[in-house]
């Protein structure tokens, strides 16, 4: 029982890496809190789950399609929101604001479009039964969440740290006026950096039917607390440390779901306070954030 | 200046008192007067923290939640009259705010997402089915035997009133004044002899016992509740943005607030809850890009002094 709560909590730490992914690399390169997280990762559930009502779309299919159009919409709205925020004069907490502000309304489209009820793809898609793993059964569907969340924390990582893009984007998370000054296209870099942690959030969602049983519109705040805990457990603006910090919540949360039931759903939120008070700079982090 | 803060009651505070004391009398509907007076404490006692300090705590309806479960377990198990409950509410929430305080170190975000992650612990632990001899856990708390609507509705006043007067000496003390000093900048504040933690702290546990007093008042008028009413999310998102709304830092800007949106909450949320939420998360998008002082910036921006 032990061995089976820990190698679901690697493929489940592995996927709650991509939820805290997009999260952390908006608020590493911008320093603005989206508290619409969650509510993109449900769009992207319930994209998934029309695509394959309506027209039997492999989530797969659906993931790479979510990629793309997410990232087309999360640029725009960059443009709309971020620049006038960054002008006042505490634009950390505002955006906090501002953000939830921006959650509500599309919980509340979301509502209004889908309804209440429970929606869930069922998981014989991504393949039926469980694959045997060092003598414990795993479902499929979540051996195929793990590997796309892999997948994209490498893709993120390459971005980082291979290409010409991923070090402005690194250059800005070190220091946005300093960046500007070195001549830094910081609002490009920033757009790019926000459509793809919108994006992965989409991704998130398509697989959220599988991981989490089923989804509703207001699923959104409860996946941003661990989404939170995630990141500031790892490190900010940190892809690897967002995958430590993935992977020791997801093995914490089924250590606790195995022994310790009604009391699992307060981990997140006592991991988050416990971190933020005794190792405010994360697992891998050197450098104290302005606590 | 006791002649401003004798202005400022006069012309905001004893007005608003009045009216809440004598409309019960010629309006029906003593419930809804009720919310309006929670919010308007709750709106004031954020605007104590987030207006004075800059600490935005987005789980304070964790203050609200701990004063309700005070009243209710002190009624329940010890059957105390309710001056005393009411009592034992607003120390659970000092309490509470106590073993936060040390979430004041950290800044900015960290410090609302930890206060909310605080509050949802919190909720957790008094709704978690294995408390259910203490706080009777999911299945909600039952004080018929205290229910006495009359006296609980003066009590939520002068809750309110207390509330009110903190706001008003915090805007004309030397006290209130250090406050502001720490929230524009720290450290020339403390260069100049302001004692940063000990000032902050007493401003959060002011705000805590204002959403204890709250929340314990409401326990005592409703009298049969749930976990989820005492501890729900939307009540100090609610507070935020009514007081943003009207104006932070400010008495009259939180009143304001509460009475235009909280009204308005009144005539469409219920009936229509998602379109209600729609509308307020739009609202909520433009103030912050476009109004991020509230309605009275506009008045303040022309050189008039608002209360």
């Amino acid at each position: 029982m032990l061995f089976h709560a820990i190698l679901a909590g690697l493929v489940f730490g592995l996927y709650f890496t991509l939820i805290g992914l997009g999260l952390n690399l908006i608020f590493g390169v911008m320093r603005i809190v989206n508290l619409a997280h969650g509510d993109f990762l449900m769009l992207g559930a319930y994209s998934a789950f029309w695509l394959f009502a309506l027209l039997t779309v492999h989530p797969l299919v659906s993931a790479a399609a979510v990629f793309v159009v997410f990232l087309a919409l999360g640029i725009p709205i960059y443009y709309l929101v971020v620049p006038r925020l960054q002008l006042s004069r505490d634009s950390e907490m505002l955006s906090l604001i501002l953000f939830f502000g921006l959650s509500q309304i599309i919980e509340a489209l979301a509502a209004i479009a889908f309804g209440a009820s429970e929606r869930s793809i069922p998981s014989r898609v991504l393949g039926a039964g469980s694959a045997r793993i060092l003598g414990q059964g795993v479902p499929i569907s979540w051996l195929y969440s793990g590997a796309v969340s892999a997948l994209a924390v490498l893709f993120v990582y390459l971005y980082l740290y291979r290409t010409r893009l991923g070090t402005l984007t690194r250059a800005v998370m070190v220091s946005r006026d300093e960046a500007l000054a070195t001549g830094i296209d910081v609002d490009r870099v920033s757009a790019i950096a926000f459509g793809i942690g919108i994006a992965l959030a989409g991704v998130a969602g398509v697989f959220a039917p599988f991981m989490f049983g089923s989804v509703t519109p207001p699923m959104g705040a409860e996946i941003n607390v661990a989404a939170f805990a995630v990141i500031v457990l790892g490190t900010l603006g940190n892809p690897v440390g967002t995958a430590l910090g993935g992977m020791i919540y997801g093995i914490s949360l089924m250590l606790m779901q195995t022994y310790l039931g009604s009391w699992s759903n307060l981990l997140p939120n006592l991991l988050l306070i416990a971190v933020l008070l005794v190792r405010p700079q994360g697992l891998l982090g050197t450098k104290v954030r302005h606590a | 200046m006791p002649n401003r803060a004798f202005r400022d009651f006069a012309l905001v505070a004893l007005p608003l008192l009045a009216a809440l004391a004598v409309l019960p009398f010629v309006y029906s509907n003593q419930l809804l007067l009720f919310n309006f007076i929670l919010f308007l404490t709750l709106a004031q006692g954020l605007n104590i923290i987030y207006g004075f300090t800059g600490f935005l705590p987005f789980g304070y309806v964790g203050f609200y939640g701990a004063g309700a479960y005070g009243f209710a377990i002190s009624v329940m198990h010890w059957h105390f009259p309710p001056a005393a409950a009411l009592a034992v509410a607003g120390g659970t929430a000092l309490l509470f705010g106590l073993v936060l305080t040390p979430l004041l170190r950290l800044s900015g975000a960290y410090f609302a997402i930890a206060n909310m992650a605080a509050a949802q612990a919190l909720y957790q632990i008094v709704s978690n089915p294995a408390l259910e001899n203490v706080t009777r856990g999911p299945y909600g708390v039952s004080l018929s035997g205290v229910y006495a609507p009359g006296p609980s509705y003066a009590t939520a006043l002068a809750v309110l009133a207390g509330t009110l007067g903190v706001v008003i000496w915090l805007r004309n003390s030397n006290f209130g004044l250090s406050l502001r000093a720490i929230r524009e900048d720290r450290i020339s504040a403390a260069m100049a002899g302001v004692s940063v933690v000990r000032s902050r702290t007493i401003a959060w546990l002011l705000s805590a016992l204002a959403a204890g007093l709250a929340g314990g008042v409401f326990a005592w008028h409703i009298s049969v509740f749930y976990p989820e009413a005492a501890f729900d999310f939307s009540i100090g998102i609610f507070a935020i943005v009514f007081t943003l709304f009207g104006g932070a830092a400010t008495l009259a800007g939180p009143i304001f607030g509460v009475i235009i949106l909280y009204g308005i909450y009144n005539m469409i949320g219920i009936a229509v809850p998602q379109y209600f939420q729609l509308i307020y998360g739009g609202l909520i998008v433009v103030l912050a890009l476009f109004l991020p002082n509230g309605l009275t910036s506009l008045l303040t921006k022309r050189g008039i002094r608002v209360p």
